[in-house]
């Protein structure tokens, strides 16, 4: 185990968009997850495929709202308020379904 | 061609010293060893039983192998074992899945490591099979799901992967068998070094990194001279990997250095472990902070560049048409939860109406005619009155009970069960529910477990395998004896029918009691919600938890196989246990009823031993006794009930000391409760306690089995039986109150 400071600037929770902005349909590029997210949590989302880079598509809202179920390269998985709310991403803008073949 | 393996956990983090010793003194057992991978999900279990013949339990559920299955099967005249790995995505062993994949692929040293990998979803699936390149050379790739593929426009270019990945690659579909032949040929190829492979070696990391293990993969060769994977075990130490820097510590890593696992290899000396272990902290902080986050995002990078260039067409974004559709009804906020109680209520009813007449067959072929038909062979062969009664009578008819009563519900139960676990219909239940749960510091998957336990609370238990935070798991398990089982509807039913029933007019008796029964089994789901939440906020608050769930393609379930395995899987395995655990249970009601000490049994000694207590809980002490011997199943309560309550309160009828029974008529079976003193009170304390007591011994049994503690195991035991009495002596001291 490794501690060290966080670098100055970094903030647990800034104004940040995030996966819980995306609507249904709305698709982000992960910029990063918060330095707040920790141990097997983090590692969690990097295993299932929540790297830098990655675009994710909301999908499929439960039936109480909460969890959603986001597309994360070529999977769907559902992710809690808490762990959406730590994903940080940017807008991309596209249509949506480019499912059938070209 | 199927062995069955006996060869349990050899190699678990935890036995892992042991297994490199006994993989190696009994090569006779097998030619080579396949380790099969993959991401959950894949159908890997599907081409284990494939190769080896063996039906091992496979649903469309993420997570399904928690405990890896063996299996052997013979081609050319070699003998070769097969062992299933857990589905992962990847092997940075984050989670005891992970953890126990990559442990057999680095330390079980595999012959081959066949990845299955989901052609329909290559990229995801290319992370793990790349991280398999970097810890050994020889894998081969089974492209599996080709027919998923095509249907839904996408192309794969198997020879084109091969190139890429440098490691042979076999297309095909798991579920009919193509490709399995070219598989195992394959297998034979690479174990026996026919083909050798180069496999893709990832594009250099940032500078930082390289520089890093620039300048540990000499320490590691130094230490460990002729390690073949040096710069995997270079970036692990780098990453603060705990498996491998313990495996450096015990000097186990050494055992890699040799082909041959049967020699042991003298460890290194301490002070050079200590000093690779130094170098890579004192590395480890000149990297950057995010050091994990990028070696992660250059798998992944590395994924998609090698998915792009052998996918040739429909490079998969969005999912299935039909599956997008189906979701949207059955997680709508509209209709989600109408149909999933409608679902689960045409699953309860058919099992109920379904087993009513087997099972009353059961019981005519078992019970009214066997058992009569034994008494009179052992009378006419002339054996001696004791034999006679704890065998026949004690024994047999326990065992007999247990399996009238269990079997044909469970046989209707779980098949359906699994049919709907097998479309993908479950993982959706447990999304449309986990908030519920999630308040209660429990995991949506467990909404799925509980209702396994409403068939049998054993199976329930075994269920919680598909919740993979340790955490919630517990949770699960500790709390899945509140769902009502199988074995305790038949008494509650009973009780309601003859006490609650009558409390209203004839035409509404019906209806009253079910509503009674029905009021045990919510407010078990409340207690189940309670308990969560109450262990969540005490004594498993500090256990570590980590959410995710997958919700899989639908795919058309197989209802032969499906019949087949849940059938073996579940209901055979819970069925003999039970009958394991009846038989001295059998024996014990028996014996307490026929041995006297100082003019009268023993039974009556504990009844009136237990009968204060009894009463102060708005007992008595028969229903405390028969609890008592009828731990192993609550099948055999009331039958037990009503023989000791003949015996005890010296009634006439019933079918002689140690001979349970039931009888046929409502009204007969109230005289003798009435007689042994029964109130109202009694049946609804009944009731509940019913509910609340605890586990059978087939459940503790299986707990134990899942959670390898004796404190969960006794804690799971302990709690409900404590709410029982505690619930009870409340009940009865208001009752007490009011009636006056």
């Amino acid at each position: 185990m490794t501690v060290r400071a966080l670098p100055p600037g970094t903030r647990a929770d800034g104004p940040v968009t995030t996966l819980l902005d995306l609507g249904a349909g709305e698709i982000g590029r992960v910029t990063g997850i918060s330095p707040a997210c920790q141990g097997s949590q983090r590692r969690r989302l990097l295993d299932l495929g929540v790297v830098r880079g990655t675009e994710i598509e909301a999908e499929l809202h439960s039936a109480l709202g909460d969890p959603v179920a986001y597309l994360i390269r070529g999977a769907l998985i559902a992710l809690r308020r808490e762990q959406a709310e730590w994903i940080r991403i940017e807008r991309v803008r596209r249509p949506t379904s480019i499912g059938s073949p070209s | 061609m199927a062995f069955p393996a006996v060869d349990p956990c050899v190699s678990c983090a935890q036995h892992r010293a042991q297994s490199l010793v006994r993989l190696g003194l009994s090569p006779d057992r097998w030619d080579y060893l396949v380790a099969l991978a993959g991401n959950p999900n894949t159908g890997k279990s599907t081409v284990f039983n494939q190769l080896t013949g063996l039906r091992q339990h496979t649903g469309n559920w993420p997570g399904k192998t928690v405990v890896r299955a063996e299996g052997v099967f013979g081609h050319e005249g070699q003998r070769v074992k097969v062992v299933d790995l857990p589905g992962t995505y990847s092997l940075q062993a984050g989670s005891t899945d992970e953890e126990v994949a990559r442990d057999f692929v680095l330390f079980g040293r595999p012959d081959v490591t066949v990845v299955v990998v989901d052609a329909t979803r290559l990229e995801r699936n290319l992370n793990l099979t790349l991280q398999i390149l970097e810890i050994t050379d020889r894998v081969v790739v089974f492209l599996n799901l080709m027919d998923e593929a095509r249907r839904h426009g996408i192309a794969v270019d198997p020879a084109k992967l091969e190139r890429e990945l440098g490691v042979p690659v076999v297309p095909g579909v798991a579920r009919d068998g193509t490709g399995v032949e070219e598989l195992v040929d394959v297998i034979h190829a690479v174990a026996t070094g026919e083909r050798t492979t180069t496999p893709y070696r990832p594009a250099q990391h940032a500078p930082a990194v390289e520089e890093a293990i620039g300048e540990l993969v000499p320490v590691v060769d130094e230490v460990f001279p002729g390690i073949p994977n040096a710069r995997w075990v270079a970036l692990r130490l780098l990453n603060a990997d705990e498996a491998v820097q313990e495996a450096v510590r015990s000097g186990e890593l050494g055992q890699l250095t040799r082909d041959d696992s049967e020699v042991i290899i003298e460890p290194p000396p301490v002070p050079d472990r200590d000093r690779l272990l130094d170098a890579a902290t004192r590395l480890r902080w000149e990297l950057p902070t995010d050091f994990h986050d990028l070696l992660t995002e250059h798998a992944y990078g590395a994924a998609e560049v090698v998915a792009q260039q052998v996918q040739l067409e429909g490079v998969r974004k969005a999912r299935f048409a039909f599956d997008r559709k189906l979701d949207r009804i059955l997680t709508s906020r509209v209709f989600g939860f109408p149909l999933m109680l409608a679902i689960l209520a045409v699953v309860f009813w058919l099992t109920i109406e379904g087993a009513n007449v087997p099972s009353s067959m059961l019981a005519t072929l078992l019970i009214d005619n066997g058992h009569t038909w034994l008494k009179g062979l052992s009378a006419a062969m002339g054996v001696p009155f004791w034999i006679d009664g704890l065998l026949l009578d004690g024994i047999y008819l326990a065992t007999a009970w247990v399996i009238s009563v269990m079997l044909p519900p469970m046989a209707i139960f779980f098949p359906l069960f699994t049919l709907l676990e097998d479309f993908g219909y479950l993982p959706r239940v447990a999304f449309n529910l986990d908030s519920m749960f999630q308040a209660a510091g429990a995991h949506g998957k467990q909404a799925l477990t509980m209702c396994m336990g409403f068939g049998c609370n054993a199976a329930g238990v075994v269920s919680t395998r598909v919740i993979d935070s340790p955490r919630e798991r517990l949770i699960a398990i500790i709390t899945n004896n509140f769902s009502l089982c199988n074995g305790r509807w038949p008494t509650q039913i009973l009780i309601a029918s003859i006490f609650i029933g009558a409390l209203a007019p004839a035409h509404l008796g019906g209806i009253l009691s079910a509503a009674a029964v029905v009021s045990i089994a919510l407010l078990g789901i409340a207690l189940m919600f309670f308990s969560s939440w109450l262990l969540s906020r005490t004594i498993l608050r500090g256990e570590s938890t980590s959410f995710s769930l997958e919700l899989p393609p639908y795919r058309p379930p197989r209802v032969l196989q499906t019949l087949y395995t849940s059938i073996i899987d579940r209901t055979l395995i819970v069925l003999w246990r039970a009958v394991i655990f009846a038989v001295p249970a059998g024996a014990a009601i028996w014996l307490v009823s026929n041995v006297s000490i100082g003019g009268a049994s023993i039974a009556q000694h504990v009844v009136d031993g237990l009968e204060p207590f009894g009463l102060l809980l708005g007992l008595n002490g028969v229903i405390l006794l028969a609890y008592i011997v009828a731990i192993p199943a609550n099948e055999i309560v009331i039958p037990t009930i009503l023989m000791l309550t003949v015996l005890t309160a010296g009634l006439s009828g019933g079918a002689g000391a140690g001979v349970m029974f039931e009888l046929d008529s409502l009204g007969a079976t109230e005289t003798v409760l009435r007689a042994g003193g029964w109130t109202l009170l009694t049946a609804v304390n009944l009731m509940l306690f019913s509910l609340l007591h605890n586990p059978c011994s087939t459940t503790i049994y299986t707990i134990y089995k899942e959670t390898r503690s004796a404190k969960w195991t006794t804690i799971a035991t302990l709690m409900p039986l404590v709410m029982g009495f505690v619930v009870c002596f409340l009940v009865a001291q208001v009752w007490r109150l009011i009636a006056g």
